[in-house]
């Protein structure tokens, strides 16, 4: 755990620091992630959420919600 | 275990309808990081993105437990990963990493030093145990502090400080010396770590449905 050589960067003693300066790749870490959180969302979220929100609206008619369509029965 | 998910359709009595609407536009809005997060833990996007689906329907019916104000991504990423771990159980996960992601340049290292691309670091964070890879991600990835990740893993910080120090010797490591299993070789070992957390989880130590 400890035999890392070739590293300018300070991550000489890879003990059980937690608190040492975080790696090189550690940027791509949050690439990886931003990427994602970049995308396109599929259509697929915003229907499912649609969809639920029209359920619910289905069942508490009472409980009138904001912009809701009448549910398209393919629930 | 929660059964959240059975009953998807009758959540929120108590709540009012502008409630309600924040409740959607908040998990509307996290919906992207529920997606990155559920890539890190399980790599292919089709299986992430089922994740997020599944993640969603429980946040769903869960929706009169979560606290306005709280932190809506810290509270779906609890139901995330809880989803995770018992899909992982079933086995539906097998550890298999994204073959779409861009062969782009990590590093440029002086001397022969190869390059580390970030189709490196995907495959290499994909063979650490599950664990320490979800520290590492919520840390180092989703900008959680330690605090917050220990919550959001259900154990104490000092662990999530380990667990991260673990993971990143392991990557530096694995990266320093190009040395990265091709692909799923670490599944056993993930496969064991999970299991014992799923113990856990299943003994109470999680927090999937903390009032």
């Amino acid at each position: 755990m400890a035999s890392i050589h070739n590293h300018s960067g300070g991550t000489g003693h890879a003990s059980n620091g937690a608190q040492r300066r975080a790696p090189e790749w550690a940027d791509g870490l949050k690439q990886l992630y931003d990427s994602v959180v970049e995308e396109d969302l599929p259509d697929s979220f915003k229907d499912l959420l649609d969809q639920l929100d029209s359920s619910d609206a289905a069942r508490s008619s009472n409980d009138n919600g904001t912009a809701m369509q009448s549910p398209d029965g393919r629930r | 275990m929660s059964d959240e998910g059975q009953r998807a359709n009758s959540p929120g009595s108590s709540l009012s309808a502008s409630d309600k609407a924040d409740f959607k536009r908040s998990l509307t809005d996290v919906v992207p990081h529920l997606r990155a997060f559920a890539r890190g833990l399980c790599g292919r996007p089709d299986m992430a993105d089922d994740l997020v689906q599944e993640t969603m329907l429980k946040a769903w019916a869960a929706q009169d437990r979560f606290e306005p104000g709280t932190s809506m991504r810290a509270w779906t990423f609890v139901i995330l990963r809880n989803a995770y771990l018992t899909d992982m159980r079933r086995n539906r996960f097998r550890g298999e990493y994204d073959e779409g992601v861009a062969e782009r340049i990590l590093t440029a290292p002086a001397g022969q030093e190869e390059p580390i691309h970030l189709s490196d670091l995907h495959r290499a964070l994909l063979t650490l145990p599950a664990e320490r890879r979800e520290a590492l991600l919520l840390v180092g990835a989703g900008g959680f502090s330690y605090e917050e990740a220990a919550q959001i893993c259900g154990c104490a910080v000092g662990t999530i400080k380990s667990r991260v120090g673990r993971a990143r010797a392991a990557l530096t490591e694995m990266l320093a010396q190009g040395n990265i299993p091709r692909r799923s070789t670490a599944d056993d070992i993930a496969h064991r770590a999970i299991l014992e957390e799923l113990d856990m989880v299943a003994a109470g130590n999680g927090v999937s449905s903390r009032p």
